[in-house]
């Protein structure tokens, strides 16, 4: 087994999986969206982009994306950390942060609307504690703002568990040497952090971006739960093309979109946490 | 590796082969139902309705996304498990052409005609067994009553005694109390196209961007500032009710039923709103279908058959508070739901300015397009807040051009047209 | 399950030793406590709710606190056929952890000992995958697998899911492998041990809580996906496609303690597991 072979093997049967069971039906989707009755169109970009939704969609998208991702960064690299610094009841700790990892979006949906809801949990305590006279409307068309907040709330209560698990995994194959000798010299906890623990953590760190961003631009289901059709985002448009208007065109053109921005998103990462070839450190 | 991924390969396409055969095996009917969809309706169902068929049922109800994507892919492959459709008259349009001939069955029952040529799809066979139909009426809360303004009849409302009855209701309690299904999984667009319309401009498409269509949007702004604003979060308008949030609503009878059942006394019914034109209502009809590939089709024109006798649609009554198609006396010990909408129904149909809306015929599967036309509509005058006139007028355009492409001459209540159906 | 008896816990909990002073303590430890029920409450109210009666679901103001009136929960209860659900999907979840594991460890851990012509396509295929929506994928799918006989098999759903699952597979096992120095390996070569001897000596005890935080994840997803399930099961539903599909269109009650019959499950498995997230920690430690 020569060395120049050895990658191409280890790749072949994660290769020939995705080209049965996901790059024959993708490619036929993917056709779909440039099919006309002629041949070649961009008819149904044409139309997707002409739809008054098209525009506010793709926004919303991006703008829940550009705010959960890097919150649930921060949260999950503290909560990483608290774990691995724990001596005593890590894993009862580590299992309640890993909760949510268990939770559909469904569910989240669910259980943040029992909240948010006019007559739900916080409008219970608000009122309770006399805070508020009466029930405040927080999921009202009029409070995009709000609906925006809940949505952001749920989506980073539900996945943020998934970036820790990953960033923990990563802190623990860090080998303990590195920061014996960082404080050798002194070094703060905070010090160790930044210039031990982040460093090293690049390839964690990129996984869980490319992995938790793409979701991002995937969100629907709490979306819909908590905003109704008040919040158009890219996916829901897309289910709404594809089920409501049984238009499989222009279904096919908006998942294109969001496989596009993720692409774009995933190249970024990979460029800006580049990982060191054969992980030399 | 190489060879442990063609290990799994082959063994994966054994095993499913072994598989399938068995799956194949047993004579059950698969029912694919996007209707009675509420699991404690599916529940129903299955135990109330279908345990008495003389066979065995698999009673699977889905949401809009599998039910559709299942149903589009064993036609495309031409085999498949399903045995019968259940669905609304707007999604079988979708699939004219896969549906079996059902004329040729004895169902032992009369059906009413009108339902029968919704059935035939705008052809010459009966495409689908028309299977139990329903309407959209209002709900109120009793203490809403306080506020009904002196010398008002629930029973022969008009929209601007509603809009003015609101009115009173948001200032004395202090928030808007009105509620409207306009969430995701909301009915609104038959609102617009079977009761707002038609009771203002006497039309759902040839009139849509008329001065009276205008009139009936301006009076739905003027509703809508009563109106509870979490309104866009609705789907069910029970569950709204039973909690207060809202104290009069506007949905399907099927929506509403919960309410009635849970708390008998403090919900009543009454038949929607009139306009200028008359009280528009428009019918919801539900459908049986079997594909031409249903892989057992003597087994499914069984319970299509069982689905239509006299006792299964009572108990299909009970279970999902939708009505018979057939003509058949009602017993006494109905639930409450289904005694309080049925009255409100029998008011609204046979009031005197009643104003029947068909059901969308000849749209084909540009009946959710169709759709999309007056939701728009809506969430840019209502929730965006533009111009009526000028919203009106794009919308029209979007209207002409499915209505266009569908081909789709004119239905009640407007004037049969020859052609495409007009818009003026 | 509640949360005040967990927080009380932590508290009783050893303070952790540290460098930091007194101050940095209290704030660690409050940090934790307030971490802590950011995940329970909201789940705490998920089964306050389950275990209310109807009226009180919908009722206004809400106590917060169970009534602990089991209607909706035996409703789920009485459902027929709801152990064979649990079976498949725990069979469906099981072989899609197996399947994306074995074809992804290998891949994340070429990628990150290689250097190769062809690399970054591979890894943009990956991405693909997950960044593709799979209710459009469904249909394509769906015939394939009702031409080939893999329709309405507990092993169709599985490679389904194993699509959705592998990005997570080869990636994260990708970021594990990257993470440990290669000079590891190399030592292990000149102390006599081949490639094959020196992974599994030296690198798979180190990564593998990574692999199994990885494959809980596989099975997690797996076990919460409705679509998919919903289409290409019939006759062998999992518990998703079977309880939980029409949740959003079922009364608010009914809504709740679905939810948890979605919910419960999987916790149960995550803590079943919850040592294996750990379990080589002391090695790791080194």
């Amino acid at each position: 087994m020569t060395n120049k072979a050895l990658p191409y093997l280890l790749l072949t049967p994660a290769i020939l999986f995705l080209l049965v069971f996901f790059l024959y039906p993708f490619v036929q989707i993917a056709v779909l969206a440039f099919a006309g009755p002629e041949g070649f169109t961009l008819s149904h970009f044409q139309r997707m982009t002409s739809h008054w939704k098209f525009g506010t969609a793709l926004a919303n998208t991006l703008i829940l994306t550009a705010i959960i991702v890097p919150v649930q960064l921060a949260l999950a690299l503290s909560m990483a950390s608290i774990v691995t610094r724990l001596k005593t009841g890590r894993s009862t700790i580590l299992y309640i942060f890993a909760i949510p990892l268990g939770l559909s979006d469904l569910a989240a949906g669910i259980i943040w609307l029992a909240i948010f809801e006019q007559s739900g949990f916080l409008n219970s305590l608000l009122v309770g504690l006399g805070l508020v006279e009466r029930p405040v409307l927080f999921l009202g068309y009029q409070n995009i703002g709000w609906i925006f907040a809940a949505v952001i709330i749920a989506e980073i209560w539900r996945a943020t568990a998934i970036m820790m698990v990953i960033l923990v995994s990563g802190m623990g194959i860090i080998p303990k040497e590195y920061y014996e000798a960082a404080e050798v010299f002194g070094a703060s906890r905070w010090q160790r952090f930044r210039k031990v623990t982040l460093p090293m953590l690049r390839p964690s760190l990129q996984t869980a971006l490319i992995l938790r961003t793409i979701a991002a631009f995937e969100v629907f289901a709490v979306v819909v739960a908590l905003g109704g059709t008040t919040l158009p985002v890219l996916m829901g448009e897309t289910y709404q093309w594809q089920f409501s208007l049984r238009d499989r065109s222009v279904a096919a053109s908006y998942a294109l979109v969001i496989l596009a921005i993720s692409i774009a998103a995933t190249l970024v990462f990979l460029r800006l946490l580049r990982v060191p070839k054969e992980a030399k450190i | 590796m190489k060879a442990s991924a063609r290990y799994l390969i082959s063994t994966a396409f054994g095993l499913s082969l072994t598989l399938g055969v068995t799956a194949g095996a047993g004579a059950q009917v698969l029912f694919w139902s996007n209707q009675a969809a509420p699991i404690e309706e599916t529940q129903a169902m299955r135990e109330q309705v279908l345990a008495g068929f003389d066979g065995q049922v698999d009673f699977q109800t889905q949401e809009p996304g599998p039910f559709l994507t299942r149903l589009d892919a064993e036609l495309e492959a031409g085999s498949g498990a399903i045995g019968v459709v259940g669905a609304l008259h707007g999604e079988l349009s979708n699939y004219t052409e896969s549906w079996m001939d059902l004329s040729g069955l004895d169902l032992g029952v009369t059906v009413g005609p009108a339902l029968l040529e919704l059935g035939r799809l705008g052809t010459d066979e009966l495409k689908y067994l028309p299977w139990m139909q329903a309407s959209y009426v209002m709900a109120a809360n009793v203490q809403a009553l306080e506020y009904l303004p002196e010398g008002y009849d629930l029973d022969a409302l008009t929209y601007d005694q509603l809009v003015e009855w609101m009115e009173i209701l948001a200032t004395e309690t202090g928030s808007p109390k009105f509620g409207f299904p306009a969430g995701p999984q909301g009915l609104k667009h038959r609102f617009f196209q079977g009761f707002l319309l038609p009771s203002y401009a006497g039309s759902t498409v040839t009139k849509f961007r008329s001065a009276e269509a205008v009139a009936g949007w301006e009076m739905f702004r003027e509703l809508w500032q009563h109106t509870n604003p979490a309104s866009t979060n609705y789907g069910f308008m029970q569950e709204p009710l039973l909690s207060g949030d809202v104290w009069v609503a506007f949905d399907h009878v099927a929506r509403l039923g919960d309410a009635f059942n849970q708390r008998p006394d403090d919900f009543l019914a009454f038949p929607a709103p009139a306009g200028p034109m008359g009280r528009g209502f428009m019918p919801v009809l539900a459908g049986i279908a079997i594909p031409q590939g249903a892989p057992n089709p003597e087994e499914s024109q069984a319970l299509a058959i069982y689905m239509m006798q006299p006792e299964t649609q009572v108990a299909t009554l009970r279970a999902t508070n939708f009505f018979p198609t057939i003509d058949i006396d009602l017993p006494d010990d109905l639930p409450n739901s289904a005694q309080a909408l049925g009255a409100a129904i029998t008011t609204m149909t046979g009031s005197d300015d009643a104003l029947p809306a068909l059901l969308p015929i000849g749209l084909g599967d540009l009946g959710g397009q169709f759709n999309q036309v007056y939701v728009d509509a809506f969430e840019r005058i209502i929730l965006a807040n533009q111009d009526i006139a000028q919203v009106l007028d794009d919308q029209a355009n979007a209207l002409r051009d499915v209505i266009d492409r569908a081909g789709a001459p004119c239905w009640a209540p407007d004037a049969p047209s020859e052609g495409p159906c007009p818009i003026e | 399950m509640s949360s005040a008896p967990v927080a009380a816990n932590i508290e009783d909990r050893p303070r952790p030793v540290g460098d930091a002073g007194r101050a940095g303590q209290f704030v660690f430890v409050a940090a934790i406590i307030l971490l802590c029920a950011w995940i329970l409450v909201p789940l705490y109210l998920l089964f306050v709710n389950t275990l209310s009666s109807p009226a009180e679901v919908t009722g206004f103001p809400k106590s917060g606190l169970p009534s602990f009136s089991m209607g909706s929960v035996q409703f789920f209860l009485s459902f027929s056929g709801v152990g064979q659900a649990l079976w498949n999907s725990l069979l469906v979840a099981v072989l899609t952890m197996v399947f994306s594991i074995l074809l992804g460890a290998p891949a994340g851990y070429a990628l990150s000992r290689f250097e190769f012509p062809g690399k970054e396509i591979f890894r943009l295929l990956v991405v693909m995958t997950r960044a593709f929506p799979l209710p459009l994928l469904a249909l394509p799918l769906a015939v394939m697998f009702i031409r080939t006989g893999l329709d309405d098999t507990a092993l169709g759903l599985a490679l389904v899911h194993t699509v959705l699952a592998l990005p997570f597979a080869v990636l994260i096992t990708f970021s594990l492998f990257a993470g440990i120095p290669v000079e590891l390996e190399e030592a292990a070569w000149t102390l006599g041990c081949n490639r094959l001897q020196a992974f599994i000596k030296v690198i798979l005890p180190l990564v593998l809580p990574g692999i199994v935080a990885s494959a809980v994840f596989a099975f997690t997803i797996s076990w919460n996906e409705v679509f998919a399930a919903s289409v290409l099961t019939i006759e062998n539903r999992t518990l998703t496609a079977f309880l939980v599909q029409n949740l959003n269109v079922s009364p608010l009650h009914l809504k709740f303690a679905g939810g948890t019959a979605l919910v419960l499950p999987a916790l149960i498995f995550i803590f079943a597991v919850r040592k294996y997230l750990f379990a080589m920690w002391g090695i790791a430690n080194r």
